[in-house]
């Protein structure tokens, strides 16, 4: 690691100048405007592949394709043979992860917590894929803007922390996520000095800068959050608290009308089971479409209910296996999601 | 420092709470690292690693060296976009997500300000994209409409992203240089200008573009309405398109007009113009620009926007779209924001210049923007004790940094290898600086020029 002080642009308030009292520094974080433009840069050469675990957020297959490379898409699934109830309960497939692995893979992306699903995956779960990355000497982007909202005691873990892993993973953050201020546009990346100087190229080419006051009041958030870390005052501690709440009050809701939720473990997203309902979906125009997105057309119409259909979140290949979900989201005020019940209780007093 | 500190506490927190459980991690944050061999750097990256702004600024942080260098202002902005930014960031719904392409009451004020100088509707949905900083229109630009293989003239000296920006696009890019007017010692970047022959021999068939910078960081040419009619027909007649880079259009100065090449006829259809907020507000630090072009055009930058950065923060946009307002009911009256900073400007420029002047050198004053640059051939610095290869240029800022404690930039960071010799006794100053920091310099400089004339006759 070199001693060499790296330099920084002025208006970056982490002064990257001179290692501290500590010694050179172990990591460097990179500010970046937003998570979406980290994840461009880690994108690779032509015909490079990038697995993308499924359901993803959308961005990371436009991401992919803008950097000439190919995704290959591997899907959590719900466990056989026993009621989903959890994101817990969706897995992946050791065996058909290693199958995707080939010559040209050169980094796996995953989502922990996950959107849309709200999955937190465990440490045994973090292990097989290190372990592929390791044998396959494969890169991990690791898309962790969630990272604070995890209920019910589900722990996130970082897969940067596991043997072998800190110098081949990119660990992507979120002033938006971690503050409720997505607004704000400031997010980093973390990772190895020799990963990071590449991304900074990017970074030179492209904005350059990220917004200065937005960085100082990120900072100042954080210096505050650092003194609270692990106390009742900690806002990493409330917003989960109050957001379990409202968590635990939509499943009811969507249990009373007959939608089977599943409950997330992390995130700010549930997804819904919507095969047991039965609804006269009977508008020509939408004929063509996948069950979910018509159903959620529907939804909209006849309910006046705003939800995304699952399968978006899907590659082509796989996303007719996944059509019968939809999306909540449920960080929202009181009144929206007491509107959202009073929709969904009178829709199963009708049935 | 601080944050540095702090997110090394943060790892260290992390490492802390991995060593507490079960599982060994022992590797973490470990100085003998299993390094992934084989991956490097994409190739769209490979040679941009050097950075002039990156190579400087650090250095000139040192609060005991005065800086004339990198391009930011130390004047305050106008006290009115900065409480309309804390006023937006009160309301709740500014501090989540808005518009992708722009926020709507941004894109509305960006389209009636710029509706009225155009003189025709700007579509605020389908004809502007605003970007983080005019760096991020610049991207957009080139992403989302140069090739791989194609070629993109651009007119030295240029900003210095330019360059790095094509060819992370896979594009060539293909260089002209302004040049003086031969014979006659240049005293202002009027004198500068492109010849149209040389200009014309280097559009070819893989031409996709031209980048113009108008007004010009670092000479300050304001180019004249003949300067980019000729440009335009020779897009026309190639078909290529134009990149024009504005973010200075406010900053010109009396008996200059600056001229939007998008108006020039058959121009509007293949030009993209871009504008920043830092630039017109002062507020380097919002990182908010804009393109402005036809829906055809943006649409593509609207592609790339939603696949990288996907908006721009909103309560930044907001305060903004505050701004252009207030200074839209005033335009062409003397309080104006685009025209008071000029006119502050123009001040704080002729002393720069009578300053060098008096010192022996010469400088090149320019018609627009807020840089100079200046001849430091009469000085007669000996520099041969430096090694290495870089320019004249970058060896004598960095003696003068480290010696004389004043930071320029080094003019030959804006222009390529062959024009290198034309350029390496100029550097560049920026002179949008308070009046005590302007006068402390001067004070300052002035000292040292007459020193260094002191020193150069004995």
């Amino acid at each position: 690691m070199s001693n060499t002080p790296p330099t920084a642009p002025p208006s970056s308030t982490a002064s990257l100048s001179s290692g501290s009292e500590l010694g050179p520094p172990l990591v460097r974080p990179l500010p970046l405007p937003g998570i979406s433009s980290s994840q461009k840069r880690r994108q690779r050469e032509k015909k490079s592949e990038v697995i993308i675990v499924e359901p993803f957020f959308d961005c990371y297959q436009p991401m992919v394709l803008m950097a000439g490379g190919t995704g290959v898409y591997v899907p959590l699934r719900p466990k056989e043979g026993s009621t989903v109830l959890s994101s817990g309960d969706w897995v992946l497939s050791a065996e058909e992860l290693a199958s995707k692995i080939t010559p040209r893979t050169k980094a796996i992306v995953i989502n922990t917590p996950n959107n849309p699903l709200g999955k937190v995956y465990k440490i045994e779960e973090l292990q097989m894929i290190a372990d592929l990355c390791i044998k396959h000497d494969l890169l991990c982007f690791s898309d962790e803007v969630y990272e604070w909202l995890t209920y019910d005691g589900a722990k996130h873990v970082k897969i940067a922390s596991l043997p072998g892993m800190w110098e081949r993973t990119i660990t992507v953050g979120s002033a938006g996520k971690t503050f409720s201020a997505t607004g704000w546009k400031v997010g980093w990346a973390i990772s190895s000095g020799n990963l990071i100087k590449h991304m900074k190229i990017i970074h030179q080419n492209s904005v350059y800068h990220c917004a200065t006051a937005a960085q100082e009041a990120v900072s100042h958030g954080f210096d505050r959050e650092y003194e609270l870390f692990g106390t009742p005052e900690s806002y990493f501690q409330q917003l989960p608290s109050m957001l379990h709440q409202k968590r635990q009050k939509l499943a009811s809701c969507l249990r009373s009308a007959g939608l089977q939720p599943i409950m997330p473990e992390g995130g700010y997203f549930m997804i819904t089971d919507i095969s047991s309902v039965k609804v006269d979906l009977n508008d020509k125009s939408t004929e063509d479409e996948s069950y979910d997105f018509r159903f959620v057309k529907w939804l909209i119409k006849e309910k006046g209910l705003a939800t995304i259909p699952v399968s978006a979140f899907f590659s082509p290949e796989h996303s007719k296996e996944f059509d019968k979900y939809i999306r909540f989201c449920f960080v929202k005020e009181n009144s929206t999601l007491e509107a959202a019940e009073e929709i969904l209780r009178k829709w199963s007093q009708k049935e | 420092q601080l944050h540095m500190n702090f997110t090394l506490r943060v790892l260290n927190r992390f490492r802390f709470l991995c060593r507490s459980s079960p599982i060994n991690c022992r590797r973490f944050c470990t100085s003998q690292p299993i390094m992934a061999s084989r991956h490097t750097h994409a190739k769209r990256i490979e040679g941009l690693d050097k950075n002039v702004w990156v190579a400087f600024t650090s250095v000139a942080a040192d609060p005991s060296i005065v800086n004339l260098g990198q391009g930011y202002p130390d004047i305050p902005p106008p006290s009115y976009v900065k409480e309309a930014l804390a006023k937006a960031a009160s309301v709740d719904r500014l501090n989540q997500y808005t518009r992708g392409f722009g926020h709507p009451s941004l894109v509305k004020a960006l389209s009636q300000v710029y509706g009225k100088i155009y003189g025709r509707q700007v579509d605020p949905l389908k004809e502007i994209l605003v970007t983080v900083g005019g760096y991020g229109s610049l991207f957009s630009a080139m992403q989302g409409l140069v090739d791989e293989g194609d070629e993109v003239i651009i007119v030295e000296p240029f900003f210095d992203c330019y360059v790095p920006m094509v060819r992370m696009a896979g594009a060539k890019p293909v260089l002209i240089p302004l040049r003086p007017q031969s014979g006659k010692k240049t005293f202002s970047s009027a004198d500068w200008y492109l010849d149209p022959d040389e200009l014309s021999a280097k559009f070819s068939s893989k031409t996709k573009a031209i980048i113009i910078n108008t007004p010009n960081n670092p000479l300050g040419k304001v180019f004249t309405r003949d300067e980019l009619q000729m440009i335009a027909d020779l897009c026309v007649k190639h078909d290529t398109l134009c990149f024009s880079d504005e973010v200075y259009e406010w900053l010109v100065y009396k008996g200059h007009q600056h001229v939007k090449i998008a108006t020039l006829p058959g121009m509007w259809d293949r030009t993209i113009t871009i504008g920043s907020a830092g630039k017109t507000f002062s507020v380097t630090g919002w990182k908010l620009g804009w393109s402005i072009g036809p829906e055809h055009l943006i649409k593509h930058l609207q592609t790339v926007m939603q696949n990288s950065l996907y908006t721009c923060a909103t309560p930044l946009q907001e305060a903004v779209a505050q701004g252009l307002l207030l200074n839209y009911k005033l335009m062409g009256q003397p309080n104006c924001y685009f025209s008071s900073l000029a006119e502050e400007l123009e001040g704080k420029r002729d002393r720069l210049a009578t300053i060098l002047q008096e010192a022996g050198m010469t400088p090149v004053i320019p018609e627009g923007g807020y840089f100079m640059l200046v001849d430091v051939t009469p000085l007669k610095q000996d520099l041969s004790h430096m090694g290495g290869d870089e320019a004249y240029d970058y060896k004598f800022v960095k003696w003068m940094i480290k010696e004389k404690k004043l930071a320029a930039i080094p003019v030959t960071a804006f222009v390529g290898d062959e024009s290198k010799e034309q350029f390496e006794k100029y550097i560049r100053l920026c002179f949008i600086k308070s009046s005590g920091n302007l006068r402390f310099a001067f004070s300052l400089f002035y000292r040292k020029i007459a020193l260094w004339k002191q020193q150069g006759k004995s």
